[in-house]
Protein backbone atom coordinates (compact mmCIF):
# COMPACT_ATOMS: atom_id res chain seq x y z
CA UNK A 1 0.00 0.00 0.00
CA UNK A 2 1.26 3.11 -1.29
CA UNK A 3 -0.25 6.90 -1.91
CA UNK A 4 0.49 8.45 -4.98
CA UNK A 5 -0.52 12.68 -4.43
CA UNK A 6 -0.65 15.10 -7.20
CA UNK A 7 -2.23 18.24 -5.98
CA UNK A 8 -2.64 21.80 -7.70
CA UNK A 9 -4.08 24.49 -5.46
CA UNK A 10 -3.68 28.21 -5.86
CA UNK A 11 -3.75 29.39 -1.96
CA UNK A 12 -3.51 33.33 -2.97
CA UNK A 13 -3.13 35.25 -6.29
CA UNK A 14 0.70 34.80 -5.23
CA UNK A 15 1.26 31.42 -4.23
CA UNK A 16 0.00 27.91 -5.75
CA UNK A 17 0.78 24.62 -4.28
CA UNK A 18 1.89 22.36 -7.17
CA UNK A 19 3.16 19.11 -5.60
CA UNK A 20 3.30 15.70 -7.49
CA UNK A 21 5.08 12.73 -5.05
CA UNK A 22 4.81 9.26 -3.89
CA UNK A 23 4.66 8.11 -0.30
CA UNK A 24 5.91 4.47 0.04
CA UNK A 25 4.96 2.20 3.64
CA UNK A 26 6.36 3.76 6.21
CA UNK A 27 7.74 7.10 7.89
CA UNK A 28 7.66 10.25 5.02
CA UNK A 29 8.39 13.64 6.20
CA UNK A 30 7.15 16.39 4.66
CA UNK A 31 9.88 18.97 5.93
CA UNK A 32 9.34 22.90 4.87
CA UNK A 33 9.26 26.63 6.31
CA UNK A 34 5.57 27.15 8.19
CA UNK A 35 3.28 28.58 5.04
CA UNK A 36 4.84 26.25 2.31
CA UNK A 37 1.95 24.31 1.69
CA UNK A 38 2.48 21.50 4.15
CA UNK A 39 -0.31 21.28 5.92
CA UNK A 40 -2.60 21.87 2.49
CA UNK A 41 -1.16 18.51 1.06
CA UNK A 42 -2.23 17.05 4.54
CA UNK A 43 -5.78 18.47 4.16
CA UNK A 44 -6.10 17.75 0.20
CA UNK A 45 -5.50 13.97 0.98
CA UNK A 46 -7.63 13.92 4.22
CA UNK A 47 -10.67 15.58 1.60
CA UNK A 48 -10.84 18.73 3.83
CA UNK A 49 -9.97 20.39 1.09
CA UNK A 50 -10.59 20.32 -2.16
CA UNK A 51 -7.89 20.31 -5.02
CA UNK A 52 -8.28 22.47 -8.37
CA UNK A 53 -6.77 19.26 -10.34
CA UNK A 54 -5.11 16.30 -9.50
CA UNK A 55 -5.13 13.17 -8.64
CA UNK A 56 -5.05 11.29 -4.50
CA UNK A 57 -4.67 7.48 -4.54
CA UNK A 58 -4.10 5.64 -1.38
CA UNK A 59 -3.75 2.18 -1.40
CA UNK A 60 -4.95 1.44 -4.88
CA UNK A 61 -8.42 3.87 -4.05
CA UNK A 62 -8.93 6.32 -5.75
CA UNK A 63 -9.58 9.40 -3.08
CA UNK A 64 -9.72 12.35 -5.94
CA UNK A 65 -9.11 12.60 -9.40
CA UNK A 66 -10.39 15.73 -11.16
CA UNK A 67 -10.15 14.40 -14.52
CA UNK A 68 -12.58 11.61 -13.77
CA UNK A 69 -14.72 13.88 -11.37
CA UNK A 70 -13.89 11.53 -8.09
CA UNK A 71 -14.23 13.16 -5.23
CA UNK A 72 -14.40 10.98 -1.77
CA UNK A 73 -15.85 12.75 0.91
CA UNK A 74 -13.86 12.88 3.72
CA UNK A 75 -15.93 10.53 6.14
CA UNK A 76 -15.37 7.81 3.53
CA UNK A 77 -11.65 8.19 3.08
CA UNK A 78 -11.03 6.44 6.43
CA UNK A 79 -7.48 8.16 6.57
CA UNK A 80 -6.19 8.84 10.27
CA UNK A 81 -5.50 12.49 10.80
CA UNK A 82 -3.62 13.90 14.64
CA UNK A 83 -4.28 17.41 13.93
CA UNK A 84 -1.82 20.39 15.03
CA UNK A 85 -4.21 21.05 18.08
CA UNK A 86 -4.73 17.89 18.46
CA UNK A 87 -8.69 18.33 18.57
CA UNK A 88 -9.78 15.99 20.87
CA UNK A 89 -13.35 16.24 22.20
CA UNK A 90 -13.53 17.81 25.27
CA UNK A 91 -16.77 16.73 26.02
CA UNK A 92 -15.84 12.82 25.76
CA UNK A 93 -13.83 11.11 28.32
CA UNK A 94 -10.53 10.26 26.62
CA UNK A 95 -11.98 6.22 25.80
CA UNK A 96 -15.07 8.17 23.95
CA UNK A 97 -12.63 10.02 21.94
CA UNK A 98 -10.64 6.67 21.21
CA UNK A 99 -14.08 4.91 20.31
CA UNK A 100 -15.47 7.89 18.66
CA UNK A 101 -14.40 6.47 14.92
CA UNK A 102 -15.73 2.83 15.91
CA UNK A 103 -19.29 3.29 15.80
CA UNK A 104 -19.84 0.93 12.93
CA UNK A 105 -18.30 -1.99 15.55
CA UNK A 106 -20.24 -3.86 17.94
CA UNK A 107 -19.71 -2.74 21.64
CA UNK A 108 -17.80 -5.56 22.30
CA UNK A 109 -15.31 -5.25 19.92
CA UNK A 110 -15.42 -1.26 20.28
CA UNK A 111 -14.15 -2.18 23.75
CA UNK A 112 -11.60 -4.36 22.76
CA UNK A 113 -9.91 -2.47 20.19
CA UNK A 114 -9.90 1.04 22.47
CA UNK A 115 -8.47 -1.11 25.32
CA UNK A 116 -5.96 -2.53 23.03
CA UNK A 117 -4.88 0.79 21.77
CA UNK A 118 -4.65 2.31 25.52
CA UNK A 119 -2.77 -0.16 26.63
CA UNK A 120 0.25 0.07 23.27
CA UNK A 121 0.02 3.55 23.92
CA UNK A 122 0.48 3.76 27.57
CA UNK A 123 -2.86 5.51 28.45
CA UNK A 124 -5.30 3.12 30.28
CA UNK A 125 -5.14 4.37 33.44
CA UNK A 126 -6.67 7.81 31.84
CA UNK A 127 -9.19 6.20 30.02
CA UNK A 128 -12.12 7.47 31.58
CA UNK A 129 -10.75 11.44 32.22
CA UNK A 130 -11.76 14.11 29.87
CA UNK A 131 -8.96 15.55 27.79
CA UNK A 132 -8.29 18.68 30.06
CA UNK A 133 -7.34 16.43 32.80
CA UNK A 134 -4.54 14.70 31.60
CA UNK A 135 -0.80 16.02 30.81
CA UNK A 136 0.54 17.36 26.71
CA UNK A 137 1.57 14.05 25.64
CA UNK A 138 -1.14 12.16 27.31
CA UNK A 139 -3.35 14.36 25.05
CA UNK A 140 -0.97 13.56 22.21
CA UNK A 141 -0.89 10.12 22.78
CA UNK A 142 -5.10 10.05 22.61
CA UNK A 143 -4.91 11.91 19.61
CA UNK A 144 -2.78 8.87 18.29
CA UNK A 145 -4.80 6.46 19.51
CA UNK A 146 -8.10 7.93 18.25
CA UNK A 147 -6.75 8.13 14.74
CA UNK A 148 -4.81 4.35 14.68
CA UNK A 149 -7.74 2.59 16.41
CA UNK A 150 -10.14 3.26 13.40
CA UNK A 151 -7.03 1.20 11.19
CA UNK A 152 -6.84 4.17 8.72
CA UNK A 153 -5.38 3.48 4.83
CA UNK A 154 -2.76 6.68 5.62
CA UNK A 155 -1.69 8.28 8.86
CA UNK A 156 -1.49 12.23 8.21
CA UNK A 157 0.41 14.01 11.36
CA UNK A 158 0.19 17.66 11.61
CA UNK A 159 3.16 18.91 13.29
CA UNK A 160 2.35 16.55 16.48
CA UNK A 161 5.13 16.60 18.41
CA UNK A 162 6.04 20.25 17.83
CA UNK A 163 4.56 21.47 21.51
CA UNK A 164 6.43 18.80 23.59
CA UNK A 165 9.79 18.41 25.00
CA UNK A 166 12.78 15.95 23.29
CA UNK A 167 12.06 12.80 25.43
CA UNK A 168 8.57 13.27 25.52
CA UNK A 169 8.84 12.91 21.78
CA UNK A 170 11.00 10.58 21.59
CA UNK A 171 8.80 8.43 23.52
CA UNK A 172 5.65 8.72 22.40
CA UNK A 173 7.96 8.40 18.75
CA UNK A 174 9.18 4.73 19.90
CA UNK A 175 5.39 3.95 20.73
CA UNK A 176 4.70 4.96 16.87
CA UNK A 177 7.37 2.96 15.79
CA UNK A 178 6.51 0.20 17.04
CA UNK A 179 2.64 0.14 16.04
CA UNK A 180 4.03 1.02 12.64
CA UNK A 181 6.38 -2.52 12.42
CA UNK A 182 2.85 -4.18 12.83
CA UNK A 183 1.17 -1.94 10.55
CA UNK A 184 2.62 -0.86 7.01
CA UNK A 185 0.59 2.29 5.74
CA UNK A 186 2.01 5.35 4.59
CA UNK A 187 2.10 7.77 7.71
CA UNK A 188 3.17 11.80 6.11
CA UNK A 189 4.85 13.70 9.06
CA UNK A 190 4.54 17.29 8.28
CA UNK A 191 7.59 19.49 10.25
CA UNK A 192 9.53 22.54 10.47
CA UNK A 193 12.25 20.84 12.80
CA UNK A 194 14.99 19.30 11.12
CA UNK A 195 15.63 17.76 14.53
CA UNK A 196 12.77 15.98 14.05
CA UNK A 197 13.24 14.81 10.01
CA UNK A 198 16.59 13.65 11.21
CA UNK A 199 15.16 11.32 14.19
CA UNK A 200 12.19 10.19 12.30
CA UNK A 201 12.49 10.02 8.43
CA UNK A 202 13.30 7.30 6.66
CA UNK A 203 12.05 9.20 3.29
CA UNK A 204 12.59 13.15 3.37
CA UNK A 205 10.04 15.21 1.07
CA UNK A 206 11.34 18.82 1.02
CA UNK A 207 8.59 21.38 0.20
CA UNK A 208 9.20 24.84 -0.65
CA UNK A 209 6.61 27.71 -1.51
CA UNK A 210 3.98 24.77 -2.74
CA UNK A 211 6.64 22.58 -4.41
CA UNK A 212 8.61 19.58 -3.90
CA UNK A 213 12.05 21.22 -3.52
CA UNK A 214 13.95 17.53 -3.08
CA UNK A 215 13.35 13.55 -2.44
CA UNK A 216 15.11 11.51 -0.52
CA UNK A 217 16.94 9.80 2.39
CA UNK A 218 16.76 12.33 5.49
CA UNK A 219 20.78 12.06 4.91
CA UNK A 220 20.62 12.08 0.87
CA UNK A 221 18.56 15.50 1.49
CA UNK A 222 19.56 17.04 4.56
CA UNK A 223 23.24 16.59 4.15
CA UNK A 224 23.63 17.11 0.51
CA UNK A 225 21.88 20.25 -0.12
CA UNK A 226 21.76 20.89 -3.49
CA UNK A 227 20.28 24.56 -3.35
CA UNK A 228 21.40 27.12 -0.72
CA UNK A 229 17.65 27.72 0.45
CA UNK A 230 17.42 23.85 0.97
CA UNK A 231 21.18 24.34 3.35
CA UNK A 232 19.47 26.96 5.76
CA UNK A 233 16.84 24.49 6.25
CA UNK A 234 18.81 21.94 6.84
CA UNK A 235 20.50 22.76 9.49
CA UNK A 236 23.50 24.47 8.06
CA UNK A 237 23.23 27.44 10.30
CA UNK A 238 26.23 29.11 8.24
CA UNK A 239 26.00 29.93 4.73
CA UNK A 240 28.10 32.66 2.54
CA UNK A 241 28.45 33.84 -0.57
CA UNK A 242 31.84 33.50 -1.52
CA UNK A 243 34.18 33.54 -4.59
CA UNK A 244 36.92 31.21 -5.50
CA UNK A 245 40.29 32.77 -5.69
CA UNK A 246 42.36 29.66 -6.57
CA UNK A 247 42.03 25.71 -7.35
CA UNK A 248 45.04 23.73 -5.81
CA UNK A 249 43.68 20.76 -7.90
CA UNK A 250 47.04 18.55 -6.30
CA UNK A 251 45.84 19.10 -2.72
CA UNK A 252 42.06 18.46 -3.57
CA UNK A 253 41.06 22.07 -2.31
CA UNK A 254 40.23 25.60 -3.36
CA UNK A 255 40.45 28.90 -1.97
CA UNK A 256 37.74 31.07 -1.44
CA UNK A 257 36.99 34.05 -0.17
CA UNK A 258 33.65 35.28 1.63
CA UNK A 259 32.21 37.88 -0.09
CA UNK A 260 32.30 41.58 1.61
CA UNK A 261 35.11 40.48 3.86
CA UNK A 262 38.59 39.59 3.41
CA UNK A 263 37.97 36.26 5.30
CA UNK A 264 39.37 33.37 3.39
CA UNK A 265 38.45 29.62 3.78
CA UNK A 266 40.03 26.11 1.89
CA UNK A 267 37.26 24.10 0.80
CA UNK A 268 36.82 20.91 -0.97
CA UNK A 269 37.70 21.31 -5.00
CA UNK A 270 35.03 21.21 -7.00
CA UNK A 271 34.03 21.93 -10.79
CA UNK A 272 34.07 25.27 -10.78
CA UNK A 273 36.72 27.69 -12.08
CA UNK A 274 38.77 30.58 -10.39
CA UNK A 275 36.70 33.66 -10.18
CA UNK A 276 33.50 31.63 -10.07
CA UNK A 277 30.64 33.00 -7.34
CA UNK A 278 29.86 30.04 -4.89
CA UNK A 279 27.89 29.91 -1.71
CA UNK A 280 29.20 28.22 0.71
CA UNK A 281 27.73 25.97 3.97
CA UNK A 282 29.13 24.96 7.11
CA UNK A 283 27.26 23.39 10.59
CA UNK A 284 27.32 25.18 13.32
CA UNK A 285 28.25 21.81 14.86
CA UNK A 286 30.85 21.72 13.33
CA UNK A 287 33.33 24.53 13.75
CA UNK A 288 35.44 24.22 16.73
CA UNK A 289 36.40 27.02 19.16
CA UNK A 290 40.00 27.74 21.19
CA UNK A 291 40.47 30.38 23.40
CA UNK A 292 44.43 30.84 22.54
CA UNK A 293 45.69 30.59 18.83
CA UNK A 294 46.24 26.89 18.26
CA UNK A 295 49.60 25.54 16.64
CA UNK A 296 50.02 22.33 14.87
CA UNK A 297 46.79 21.05 13.95
CA UNK A 298 45.58 19.13 10.92
CA UNK A 299 42.69 21.74 10.10
CA UNK A 300 43.04 24.28 7.47
CA UNK A 301 40.89 27.21 8.25
CA UNK A 302 42.06 28.99 11.76
CA UNK A 303 40.27 32.49 12.06
CA UNK A 304 40.86 35.27 14.45
CA UNK A 305 37.30 36.16 15.48
CA UNK A 306 35.75 38.48 18.65
CA UNK A 307 32.76 36.75 20.88
CA UNK A 308 29.39 39.10 19.64
CA UNK A 309 26.72 37.11 21.76
CA UNK A 310 25.51 33.52 23.62
CA UNK A 311 22.38 31.96 23.81
CA UNK A 312 20.96 28.85 25.39
CA UNK A 313 19.39 26.54 23.08
CA UNK A 314 18.10 23.56 24.86
CA UNK A 315 21.02 21.90 26.63
CA UNK A 316 23.51 23.60 23.87
CA UNK A 317 25.10 26.72 23.80
CA UNK A 318 24.66 29.03 20.71
CA UNK A 319 28.18 31.73 19.90
CA UNK A 320 27.77 34.29 17.49
CA UNK A 321 31.26 35.04 16.36
CA UNK A 322 32.24 37.98 14.21
CA UNK A 323 35.78 36.60 12.31
CA UNK A 324 34.98 39.29 8.77
CA UNK A 325 31.29 37.57 8.98
CA UNK A 326 29.69 36.37 11.10
CA UNK A 327 29.84 32.62 12.35
CA UNK A 328 27.22 30.30 14.52
CA UNK A 329 28.53 28.20 16.37
CA UNK A 330 27.35 25.05 18.47
CA UNK A 331 28.87 24.05 21.60
CA UNK A 332 28.00 21.57 24.57
CA UNK A 333 27.88 23.38 28.21
CA UNK A 334 30.93 21.63 29.22
CA UNK A 335 32.77 23.31 26.06
CA UNK A 336 31.52 26.67 26.47
CA UNK A 337 32.79 26.75 29.60
CA UNK A 338 36.71 25.30 28.83
CA UNK A 339 37.19 28.05 25.81
CA UNK A 340 35.57 30.68 28.70
CA UNK A 341 33.14 32.44 26.40
CA UNK A 342 33.02 36.21 27.27
CA UNK A 343 31.47 38.90 24.83
CA UNK A 344 34.18 41.34 23.13
CA UNK A 345 36.68 38.15 23.72
CA UNK A 346 39.26 36.94 21.01
CA UNK A 347 38.63 33.08 20.02
CA UNK A 348 39.78 31.25 17.03
CA UNK A 349 37.09 29.21 15.06
CA UNK A 350 38.83 25.99 13.52
CA UNK A 351 36.75 24.33 10.68
CA UNK A 352 38.01 21.42 8.84
CA UNK A 353 37.84 21.49 4.86
CA UNK A 354 35.52 18.96 4.54
CA UNK A 355 33.23 20.28 6.88
CA UNK A 356 32.66 23.32 4.05
CA UNK A 357 29.84 22.55 1.09
CA UNK A 358 30.09 24.19 -1.69
CA UNK A 359 26.93 25.12 -3.74
CA UNK A 360 26.51 26.14 -7.17
CA UNK A 361 24.97 29.94 -7.24
CA UNK B 1 -54.46 36.60 40.33
CA UNK B 2 -55.64 35.92 36.82
CA UNK B 3 -54.38 32.09 36.97
CA UNK B 4 -56.42 32.06 33.34
CA UNK B 5 -54.40 34.23 31.57
CA UNK B 6 -51.37 32.23 33.35
CA UNK B 7 -52.02 29.00 32.38
CA UNK B 8 -52.71 29.93 28.82
CA UNK B 9 -49.81 32.18 29.01
CA UNK B 10 -47.56 29.26 29.60
CA UNK B 11 -48.98 26.64 27.61
CA UNK B 12 -48.35 29.41 24.43
CA UNK B 13 -45.17 30.28 25.30
CA UNK B 14 -43.94 26.54 25.86
CA UNK B 15 -45.37 25.17 22.96
CA UNK B 16 -43.71 28.21 21.06
CA UNK B 17 -40.28 27.36 22.67
CA UNK B 18 -40.63 23.88 21.66
CA UNK B 19 -41.48 24.77 18.20
CA UNK B 20 -38.64 27.46 17.82
CA UNK B 21 -35.85 24.55 18.72
CA UNK B 22 -37.08 22.58 16.25
CA UNK B 23 -36.88 25.56 13.73
CA UNK B 24 -33.64 27.32 15.32
CA UNK B 25 -31.56 24.19 15.38
CA UNK B 26 -31.14 23.37 11.60
CA UNK B 27 -31.44 27.22 10.55
CA UNK B 28 -28.84 28.41 12.95
CA UNK B 29 -26.79 25.77 12.06
CA UNK B 30 -27.03 26.49 8.32
CA UNK B 31 -26.52 29.91 9.08
CA UNK B 32 -23.16 29.16 11.01
CA UNK B 33 -21.97 26.84 8.30
CA UNK B 34 -23.11 27.34 5.05
CA UNK B 35 -21.02 28.83 2.21
CA UNK B 36 -23.62 31.04 0.67
CA UNK B 37 -23.12 34.22 0.25
CA UNK B 38 -27.01 35.40 0.63
CA UNK B 39 -26.97 33.87 4.55
CA UNK B 40 -26.99 37.48 5.63
CA UNK B 41 -30.38 37.96 3.74
CA UNK B 42 -31.74 35.41 5.74
CA UNK B 43 -29.77 36.92 9.18
CA UNK B 44 -31.70 40.08 8.39
CA UNK B 45 -34.85 38.32 7.91
CA UNK B 46 -34.45 36.36 11.31
CA UNK B 47 -33.47 39.51 13.43
CA UNK B 48 -36.52 41.77 11.63
CA UNK B 49 -38.53 41.29 14.79
CA UNK B 50 -36.19 42.79 17.20
CA UNK B 51 -36.17 46.05 15.32
CA UNK B 52 -39.89 46.16 13.98
CA UNK B 53 -42.38 47.28 16.50
CA UNK B 54 -44.44 44.88 17.46
CA UNK B 55 -47.39 46.20 16.05
CA UNK B 56 -45.83 46.45 12.67
CA UNK B 57 -44.78 43.08 12.56
CA UNK B 58 -48.95 41.99 14.60
CA UNK B 59 -50.60 44.35 11.42
CA UNK B 60 -48.75 42.39 8.89
CA UNK B 61 -49.24 38.75 10.40
CA UNK B 62 -53.14 39.82 11.10
CA UNK B 63 -53.55 40.77 7.51
CA UNK B 64 -51.74 37.53 6.40
CA UNK B 65 -54.22 35.49 8.65
CA UNK B 66 -57.28 37.48 7.07
CA UNK B 67 -59.40 35.91 4.54
CA UNK B 68 -58.18 37.94 1.65
CA UNK B 69 -54.86 36.50 1.73
CA UNK B 70 -53.50 33.17 0.33
CA UNK B 71 -52.24 31.67 3.61
CA UNK B 72 -55.57 32.88 5.20
CA UNK B 73 -57.84 31.04 2.58
CA UNK B 74 -55.47 27.85 2.58
CA UNK B 75 -55.74 27.90 6.53
CA UNK B 76 -59.64 28.63 6.70
CA UNK B 77 -60.32 25.83 4.09
CA UNK B 78 -58.06 23.87 6.16
CA UNK B 79 -59.67 24.05 9.71
CA UNK B 80 -63.01 26.00 8.37
CA UNK B 81 -62.08 28.58 10.50
CA UNK B 82 -59.85 31.56 10.51
CA UNK B 83 -56.23 32.02 12.06
CA UNK B 84 -56.92 35.41 13.31
CA UNK B 85 -58.07 35.60 17.13
CA UNK B 86 -57.39 32.13 18.11
CA UNK B 87 -54.86 30.04 20.01
CA UNK B 88 -52.73 28.84 17.30
CA UNK B 89 -52.91 32.16 15.01
CA UNK B 90 -51.19 33.39 18.26
CA UNK B 91 -48.62 30.36 18.67
CA UNK B 92 -47.49 31.35 14.87
CA UNK B 93 -47.56 35.11 15.76
CA UNK B 94 -45.21 33.91 18.31
CA UNK B 95 -42.91 31.83 16.49
CA UNK B 96 -42.53 34.91 13.92
CA UNK B 97 -41.80 37.56 16.92
CA UNK B 98 -39.53 35.40 18.92
CA UNK B 99 -37.63 33.70 16.67
CA UNK B 100 -34.31 35.92 16.76
CA UNK B 101 -34.33 35.26 20.19
CA UNK B 102 -33.85 31.50 19.41
CA UNK B 103 -32.08 31.61 16.62
CA UNK B 104 -29.44 34.19 18.06
CA UNK B 105 -27.66 32.61 21.02
CA UNK B 106 -27.57 29.13 19.35
CA UNK B 107 -25.91 30.24 16.12
CA UNK B 108 -23.90 32.39 18.43
CA UNK B 109 -23.02 29.43 20.87
CA UNK B 110 -22.13 26.68 17.16
CA UNK B 111 -19.71 28.94 15.78
CA UNK B 112 -17.84 29.34 19.21
CA UNK B 113 -17.31 25.67 18.79
CA UNK B 114 -13.55 25.11 17.54
CA UNK B 115 -14.37 24.25 13.76
CA UNK B 116 -11.15 21.70 14.00
CA UNK B 117 -13.37 19.23 16.06
CA UNK B 118 -15.54 19.20 13.24
CA UNK B 119 -12.86 17.98 10.81
CA UNK B 120 -11.90 15.40 13.07
CA UNK B 121 -14.70 13.71 13.56
CA UNK B 122 -15.53 13.89 10.07
CA UNK B 123 -12.05 12.30 9.30
CA UNK B 124 -13.26 9.58 12.02
CA UNK B 125 -16.00 8.52 9.79
CA UNK B 126 -18.68 10.61 11.24
CA UNK B 127 -21.77 11.66 9.17
CA UNK B 128 -22.64 15.69 9.08
CA UNK B 129 -25.76 14.52 11.05
CA UNK B 130 -23.61 12.04 14.17
CA UNK B 131 -20.83 15.37 14.02
CA UNK B 132 -23.91 17.86 14.93
CA UNK B 133 -25.31 15.36 17.45
CA UNK B 134 -21.99 14.22 19.08
CA UNK B 135 -19.86 17.38 19.03
CA UNK B 136 -21.23 20.66 17.47
CA UNK B 137 -24.68 19.88 19.50
CA UNK B 138 -23.17 19.09 23.03
CA UNK B 139 -20.35 22.11 22.63
CA UNK B 140 -23.18 24.33 22.25
CA UNK B 141 -25.65 23.52 25.11
CA UNK B 142 -25.52 26.76 27.05
CA UNK B 143 -26.13 28.60 23.71
CA UNK B 144 -29.63 25.93 23.05
CA UNK B 145 -30.20 26.48 26.46
CA UNK B 146 -30.08 30.67 26.35
CA UNK B 147 -32.30 29.97 23.31
CA UNK B 148 -35.15 27.83 24.43
CA UNK B 149 -35.50 30.11 27.79
CA UNK B 150 -35.17 33.36 25.96
CA UNK B 151 -37.96 32.48 23.55
CA UNK B 152 -39.95 31.62 26.68
CA UNK B 153 -39.45 34.63 28.32
CA UNK B 154 -39.76 36.84 25.20
CA UNK B 155 -43.00 35.06 24.33
CA UNK B 156 -44.35 35.14 28.25
CA UNK B 157 -43.70 39.03 28.16
CA UNK B 158 -45.54 39.97 24.48
CA UNK B 159 -48.15 42.21 23.99
CA UNK B 160 -48.73 44.44 21.09
CA UNK B 161 -48.73 41.36 18.75
CA UNK B 162 -50.68 39.61 21.10
CA UNK B 163 -53.46 42.47 20.93
CA UNK B 164 -52.93 42.85 17.32
CA UNK B 165 -53.64 38.98 16.07
CA UNK B 166 -54.81 37.81 19.45
CA UNK B 167 -57.55 40.23 20.59
CA UNK B 168 -58.94 39.94 24.24
CA UNK B 169 -60.73 36.55 24.30
CA UNK B 170 -60.50 35.31 27.97
CA UNK B 171 -58.96 31.61 27.86
CA UNK B 172 -58.15 31.84 24.33
CA UNK B 173 -55.74 34.86 23.20
CA UNK B 174 -55.61 36.75 26.65
CA UNK B 175 -52.02 36.63 27.99
CA UNK B 176 -50.43 37.65 31.03
CA UNK B 177 -49.56 41.36 29.75
CA UNK B 178 -53.28 41.75 28.63
CA UNK B 179 -54.52 41.17 31.46
CA UNK B 180 -52.48 43.47 33.43
CA UNK B 181 -53.01 46.05 31.11
CA UNK B 182 -56.77 44.76 31.17
CA UNK B 183 -56.80 45.24 34.66
CA UNK B 184 -55.30 48.97 34.97
CA UNK B 185 -57.82 50.35 32.60
CA UNK B 186 -60.09 48.57 35.31
CA UNK B 187 -58.58 50.65 37.75
CA UNK B 188 -58.01 47.33 39.37
CA UNK B 189 -54.41 48.26 40.52
CA UNK B 190 -54.05 45.52 43.28
CA UNK B 191 -54.97 42.56 40.63
CA UNK B 192 -52.55 44.34 37.77
CA UNK B 193 -49.78 44.14 40.81
CA UNK B 194 -50.20 40.85 41.72
CA UNK B 195 -49.97 39.51 38.03
CA UNK B 196 -46.94 42.25 37.64
CA UNK B 197 -45.07 41.33 40.22
CA UNK B 198 -45.02 37.45 39.36
CA UNK B 199 -44.42 38.34 35.70
CA UNK B 200 -40.97 40.34 37.46
CA UNK B 201 -39.85 37.66 39.43
CA UNK B 202 -40.26 35.06 36.35
CA UNK B 203 -37.88 37.38 34.31
CA UNK B 204 -35.61 37.49 36.88
CA UNK B 205 -35.38 33.69 37.93
CA UNK B 206 -35.54 33.07 33.37
CA UNK B 207 -32.29 35.48 33.58
CA UNK B 208 -30.35 34.12 36.38
CA UNK B 209 -30.75 30.92 35.17
CA UNK B 210 -29.21 31.98 31.57
CA UNK B 211 -26.51 33.57 32.90
CA UNK B 212 -25.61 31.12 35.21
CA UNK B 213 -25.55 28.32 32.64
CA UNK B 214 -23.56 31.01 30.62
CA UNK B 215 -20.58 31.01 33.35
CA UNK B 216 -19.89 27.10 33.42
CA UNK B 217 -19.98 26.42 29.37
CA UNK B 218 -21.07 22.88 29.89
CA UNK B 219 -23.05 23.20 33.17
CA UNK B 220 -25.89 21.47 31.64
CA UNK B 221 -24.68 19.59 28.92
CA UNK B 222 -24.88 15.57 29.16
CA UNK B 223 -22.43 14.18 31.10
CA UNK B 224 -21.75 11.41 28.67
Amino acid sequence: MSATVEIRRRLSDAFALDVAFTAPPGLTVLFGRSGSGKTTILRSIAGLVRPDAGRIQVGGRTFFDAGAGTDVPVQRRGVGYVFQQLALFPHLSVRANIEYGLQALPAAERLARVDAMAASFHIAPLLERRPDRISGGERQRAALARALVTEPSILLLDEPLSALDHAIQSQIMADLRRWHERHRIPVLYVTHSHREAYALAERVIVVEQGRVAATGSSHEVLDHPAERALASLAGFENVFDAAILERQERAGTMRCRLEGTRTELEVPLTQQRVGDRISLAVRAGDILLAAQEPQGISARNVLRGRLVDTAPQGPAVVATIDAGARFTVHLTPGGADAVRLRAGADLWLIIKTYSCRVLAR
Amino acid sequence: MDWEAIWLTARLAALVSAILLVISLPLAHWLVFSRRRWTFLVEAVVSLPLVLPPTVLGFYLLLAMGSRSPVGRWWTSLTGQSLAFTFEGLVIASVFYSLPFAVQPIAAAFAQVNHTLGEASATLGASRLRTFLRVTLPLSMHGVVAGAVLSFAHTVGEFGVVLMVGGNLPGVTRTISIAIYDDVQALRYERANETALALLAFSLLVLLAVYGARRRSWALAPTA
